[in-house]
């Protein structure tokens, strides 16, 4: 079936099975290798990308559903040369070792932050209530979704943290 | 030309005199803008011309022959192209290290899940379903399933040991533990699932893939494949995680292989999630019994440990259990014994620090026992029973910080608040302990060739076919080479995994730092030494800083010495006899500090520490992170991590990252790692020594100990769920 | 994944029209779509009911709220009423799956999430839900996670879900369209099953039925409410016991509670005797401990899960101690 997607501001018709899932659909039909596929099912968060600011799990969701859908991709975020300060952090903080789950982790962390922002609250936040602050442990379950195998969490939680509070700081 | 050693006496410290300050420094990975924009490509992310997907199918009984497979179930699917089950295919992945084809076969099914075909089809969706449909009817044998009850035993004669007399010494002593662990079958999971893609030009065969250690790789493949070595090039340039389970050429790639050829195009296999699980290494589970006895010092007179571990068939691989506990402590009473039980399960091999990632969980936890039993604090126990030389051969240690290692740590955790006394600490619902556990892995080297190359316009190539897993390859060489040429870091680049390349030894065991990192500084004494012939100095006198060569009173900008062209020039080292002559491991100490729930028995790390000596450190973040990735390791080994069988027909049950319960962020405390400054001359010419595993070597007997310093309960069958620890918990 | 036929549908009327014999709603997909990449589930329709007008949260004529089928769990989670007036569905949801999954899963499918049992997972092995008559693979295999209450010699599952757990705790009711476009509504204790001998069927619903919304009853005054989940991981597992308790003291005596279970069994447990026990009484740690043995009363370990009865004991105790602000007896 044919399908048109809005991807990182582009345009994209494509004539794919309608099983193809948007991972599928963004790694093998248009290049867009950034998104990875670690379990397919939803359970690691490497194919994490962003759909109209919010994160989602790509493999476990049909391209054809995300029709007028506006799709952000790692490589929507930055490019080597011009990195995102979040993506700036993860190399200073070494929050990745072999690199598979990052673009994932990044993904994740970029929409948390914001949710964060809005005032939603996590398991672990002491109230329901009033504004979140963004300490170790809330950033920590938030960004649970994201297996990391060679567990660079130390490093990433620092990035996530030094990423919101700069963002923080801009306001 | 080449610059060849061979590791038969403690080397010089060439590098504390180069002065560059580059190696060591906590530089970024080099590779690490391309990481994290999603644009370095891995194993299936490319797209070929004509590329095919297959899909490979699972057997369903856990021991049996295949009696036919019903390619008309599946082969007027959309899509399909072939159904291949071929005598080659792999039974299971090539052991670490084999260099020849593992046990081959599709016919014969020795456990279940074991690949058994291909299904090849125009897209992955149609290759994925009719995998699914594909009709595959079995002639079922009794299986094997269970460890402890399997018929056949093997006993390795490299896993036993016999010195005095353990019973008497046992019986005499002030103090005893005799005591019995066990740790379950774990899997590496690493997140990038196992992947190839096998594209053939004529009888050249390339095969995109995800592994560990390419020169073994390749010849396991061309054996596999029954071609010759020279024409099978494998590419691996990013690797998303291996921790052991890509170290040996695995189903997928042959079958990719033989899919490929005989369809003329190229095929892409990845294996789902649920394959990696199945169809790839496990982490034999272990059962150890540990005896320590001590005198009134605390000095051991006995030492014992005596595990049952399993493998397949045909399989000479055993996880080496007692591997650290050979060289950590002495006593002279000693006894060792491995058996192996032959059982249909997936294929049991190395998953990160194979030994002394189970070896130690026992080990740690049974000196926990006997300290508390001697009346001794851990630490002590511990320094009481350092060897002045190996209790069983004799020989001496290379460099060892082990001491140091313990008393900084015990400083840096605040060690001395701790309370001898079980479940003295309490916070509303949570009880709160600490425990430590030492930290020890066997050093290995490993053949490693590499080949420099310094370009007139004061740039330097370092190329070889060793691989970056995660574990900082193309950060350490490309320091390495730096701080040899007197070139800054980002004038280097490291080109690596492509088996056209001198080959290294690939990443596992360790060894991979070190070797490969001195090829390349062999390689880089040979430019030195043409620099210096050029300059008109000794190669001694020679010192290179920001692209100029002095010797002497000589000084030359270095693109006046290589009008030339550039100079090119391979290391090639070779272990020796330091191997013998020194028991050689790295050391470190670990400290946990958990919050025990008092009425669910869950528990939480809160701290973490770890304090390492590992010889010269390459690069301070990139090693920092392999000891944080270990420890993580160690954390999912004592509270999370357990593959389990069903006691019926042995098949995995909990095949994906769902219900594998790998440690996920909240699970991790923010994880401090500290290093100690130490040369390892014996090691190898850069002093280093092995760091991937070393982290995860003790880490989890640390938590498990401070499971019980928290509430008095002492896990010994890892992990320690909450289950195990509500049964030890009073009545609410 | 088995091929299908994929319908957008525009609006509940024709959703139910598209929706025969063989056809599945996917709003969210998160459980779906893992199911159907096992093919454990082969639908060979999918109606997409995502641009269907059921995003909504608003507030009901008698004071409760009526949550949109569609509304996701993230934004469920942290809609203001809900964080103010139901805080124990606030922290249930928020204590399930992750941030990514909670942004597409919605209020509609988390009802009807399938079993994590293993053997329902892997189509090579027996499961009564999964193939009616194989079996239950999970009885005499690997049963950690399975149920101690309610189960049958036919299957040992448990529901999954957080979210149903506390809407059962809060008397929630299921909005539904039929095939036949007649609406009506369902007491969330009658919309799960207990297994018996057709494990297959896990609701009432009736094929083509699409659930439009969950309706909340006015938030009762002066409660207590808490959500508390009891896992293999610190996060991102599922529950091995779960409690969900909305609790009122009338003076120093249990004015009214609800109490309803995860983990425990095929569906939300709840047990009208246990609060029975409760209601009226002084709190002490001998009435919890009343309360639980009548809720444990036929509780049934399979070997694996025996835990879970002491589990349940210790954590519905810890629970009622924290919402009577009871100390533990010395």
């Amino acid at each position: 079936m044919e399908i048109t997607l809005d991807i990182n501001g582009d345009r994209q018709v494509l004539d794919l099975d309608p099983r193809t899932s948007l991972l599928d659909a963004l790694r093998h039909h248009l290049g867009l290798t950034g998104s990875k596929k670690g379990c397919d099912h939803g359970q690691c968060g490497a194919c994490t990308i962003l759909v109209n600011g919010r994160r989602i799990n790509s493999c476990l969701t049909l391209a054809a559903m995300h029709e007028d859908d506006e799709i952000t991709t790692i490589e929507g975020i930055g490019r080597p040369g011009h990195l995102a300060p979040l993506q700036e952090g993860f190399v200073r903080h070494d929050g990745f070792q072999c690199g598979y789950c990052t673009p994932g982790q990044i993904m994740s962390a970029t929409a948390m932050i914001e949710e964060a922002r809005e005032g939603w609250p996590s398991y672990v936040s002491p109230s329901l209530e009033g504004d979140i602050e963004l300490s170790d442990e809330e950033i920590a379950e938030r960004m649970s979704g994201n297996l990391c195998r060679c567990a660079a969490y130390t490093g990433i939680v620092q990035a996530i943290r030094e990423a919101a509070e700069t963002r923080e700081a801009a306001e | 030309m080449t610059t060849y050693l061979k590791m038969d006496a403690p080397q010089p410290r060439h590098l504390d005199e180069t002065a560059q300050g580059v190696l060591g420094a906590p530089q970024d990975r080099p590779e690490g803008p391309l990481k994290v924009s999603g644009r370095a490509v891995y194993a299936a992310e490319h797209e070929l011309d004509n590329m095919a997907d297959g899909f490979l199918v699972r057997a369903t009984i856990s021991k049996g022959r295949v009696v036919r497979i019903d390619e008309a179930s599946v082969k007027a699917m959309p899509g399909v192209l072939a159904v291949i089950s071929d005598e080659r295919f792999l039974r299971n992945p090539a052991q670490g290290g084999a260099g020849a084809a593992p046990v081959q076969g599709a016919a014969e099914v020795a456990y279940f899940g074991q690949p058994i075909a291909v299904v090849v089809a125009e897209t992955f969706e149609q290759a994925r379903h009719a995998a699914r449909s594909l009709k595959v009817e079995y002639a079922v044998e009794e299986a094997d399933v269970d460890p402890e009850t399997a018929s056949k035993v093997d006993t390795p004669d490299r896993r036993q040991l016999d010195q005095g007399d353990i019973a008497a010494a046992m019986g005499d002593a002030p103090h005893a533990v005799d005591v019995t662990y066990t740790t379950p079958v774990q899997s590496s999971a690493p997140m990038e699932p196992h992947a190839s893609i096998a594209e053939w030009d004529g009888d050249r065969l390339i095969l995109r893939g995800s592994y560990q250690m390419l020169k073994f790789n390749r010849a396991e493949l061309a054996d596999s494949l029954g071609i010759s070595a020279q024409n099978v090039r494998i590419l691996s340039p990013y690797v998303g995680g291996g921790f052991g389970s890509k170290l040996g050429i695995a189903p997928e790639a042959v079958a990719a292989s033989i899919a490929a050829q005989e369809l003329g195009r190229p095929v892409r296999v990845v294996m789902a999630r649920q394959q990696v699980f199945e169809g790839t290494m496990r982490r034999s589970e272990t059962r150890q019994r540990i005896r320590l006895a001590a005198d009134t010092e605390g000095r051991l007179t006995a030492l014992g440990q005596e595990d049952r571990v399993s493998n397949l068939v045909g399989e000479s691989f055993s996880e080496p259990t007692a591997q650290a506990t050979h060289f950590l402590y002495g006593g002279e009473n000693r006894r060792f014994k491995q058996e192996v039980a032959r059982v249909n399960r997936t294929c049991a091999g190395s998953v990160r620090a194979p030994g002394e990632a189970v070896g130690m969980l026992a080990l740690e936890c049974a000196m926990d026992e006997l300290a508390e039993a001697a009346g001794l604090d851990p630490i002590e126990l511990r320094k009481r029973n350092i060897p002045d030389l190996h209790p069983e051969s004799g020989i001496q240690y290379s460099a060892r910080s082990l001491a140091a290692c313990l008393d900084e740590g015990a400083r840096r955790f605040g060690w001395s608040e701790r309370s001898p006394e079980p479940g003295q600490r309490r916070e509303g619902e949570w009880l709160i302990g600490l425990g430590m556990a030492t930290a020890a892995r066997a050093n290995v080297l490993s053949e490693a060739q590499a080949r420099v190359t310094l370009h007139p316009d004061g740039t330097a190539l370092v190329e070889t076919d060793m691989t970056d897993i995660g574990t900082g390859t193309y950060a350490v060489l490309r320091q390495l080479v730096a701080e040899m040429l007197g070139l800054p870091s980002e004038k280097v680049e490291a080109r690596l995994g492509d088996t056209d390349l001198p080959p290294g030894p690939g990443s596992g065991g360790s060894w991979g730092a070190s070797s490969s990192g001195s090829a390349a500084f062999l390689a880089c004494r040979g430019i030195r030494q043409m620099l210096a012939t050029k300059l008109g100095c000794t190669a001694d006198e020679l010192r290179l800083q920001d692209g100029t060569a002095t010797g002497g009173n000589l000084r030359a900008p270095l693109a006046d010495l290589l009008t030339d062209g550039p100079m090119v020039e391979e290391g090639h080292l070779v272990p020796g006899t330091t191997a013998k002559e020194f028991s050689q491991a790295s050391y470190g100490a670990h400290f946990a500090e958990v919050a025990v729930n008092a009425t669910t028995g869950e528990t939480r790390v809160r701290r973490m520490l770890g304090v390492f000596a590992a010889g010269r450190i390459l690069n301070e973040k990139t090693a920092r992170s392999q000891c944080q990735g270990g420890m993580v390791w160690g954390i999912g080994a004592a509270l999370t991590e357990e593959i389990a069988h069903d006691p019926r027909d042995g098949h995995i049950v909990n095949r994906d990252l769902a219900e594998y319960h790998v440690p996920v962020n909240l699970d991790v405390p923010q994880i401090e790692v500290a290093f100690l400054d130490e040369r390892d001359d014996a090691a190898c010419p850069i002093q280093s020594k092995g760091i991937g595993e070393l982290g995860i070597s003790g880490a989890g007997a640390a938590v498990v100990n401070a499971i019980y310093n928290a509430c008095g309960v002492r896990v010994r069958e890892y992990p320690a769920t909450l289950d195990k620890v509500l049964a030890g918990l009073p009545a609410l | 994944m088995r091929p299908f036929d994929y319908i957008r549908a525009d609006a509940p009327a024709t959703a139910t029209k598209e929706a025969g014999a063989g056809a599945r709603y996917i709003a969210g997909g998160t459980n779906l779509l893992d199911l159907m990449k096992l093919e454990v589930m082969t639908p060979e329709r999918l109606v997409d009911i995502t641009r269907l007008d059921l995003r909504d949260v608003e507030r009901t004529p008698e004071g409760g709220l009526k949550i949109g089928a569609l509304v996701t769990n993230s934004d469920l989670a942290a809609h203001p009423d809900v964080r103010r007036d139901y805080p124990v569905l606030s922290r249930a949801l928020l204590s399930g799956a992750t941030g990514q999954l909670r942004n597409k899963a919605t209020a509609g499918g988390n009802l009807l999430q399938r079993t994590r049992c293993y053997y329902f997972y892997d189509p090579a092995q027996p499961c009564n839900k999964r193939d009616p008559g194989s079996g239950c693979g999970a009885i005499g295999g690997f049963n950690r996670i399975h149920a101690i209450l309610g189960a049958s010699e036919h299957c040992i599952a448990t529901h999954p879900s957080d979210m149903a757990v506390a809407m059962r705790a809060l008397d929630a009711e299921i909005e539904v369209e039929g095939a036949d476009g007649a609406g009506r509504r369902i007491p969330i204790a009658d919309l799960h099953r207990l297994p018996s001998d057709t494990p297959q069927d896990e609701t009432t619903l009736a094929p083509g039925d699409l659930i439009t919304a969950v309706i909340l009853p006015p938030p009762a005054k002066n409660t207590f409410q808490a959500y508390r989940k009891v896992r293999d991981r610190a996060s991102y597992a599922f529950a091995l016991v779960s409690v969900a308790c909305v609790l009122r003291m009338d003076g120093d005596r249990i004015g009214g509670v609800a109490l309803a279970f995860g983990g425990l069994a095929h569906k939300p447990w709840r047990d009208p005797e246990v609060e029975a026990t409760l209601t009226g009484e002084s709190p002490s740690d001998d009435l919890f401990d009343k309360a639980a043995d009548t809720l444990l009363r036929e509780a049934q370990g399979q070997g694996g899960n025996d835990f879970k009865i002491p589990l349940a004991r210790r954590t519905l105790k810890a629970v009622l101690r924290e919402a009577t602000q009871t100390e533990a007896a010395a």
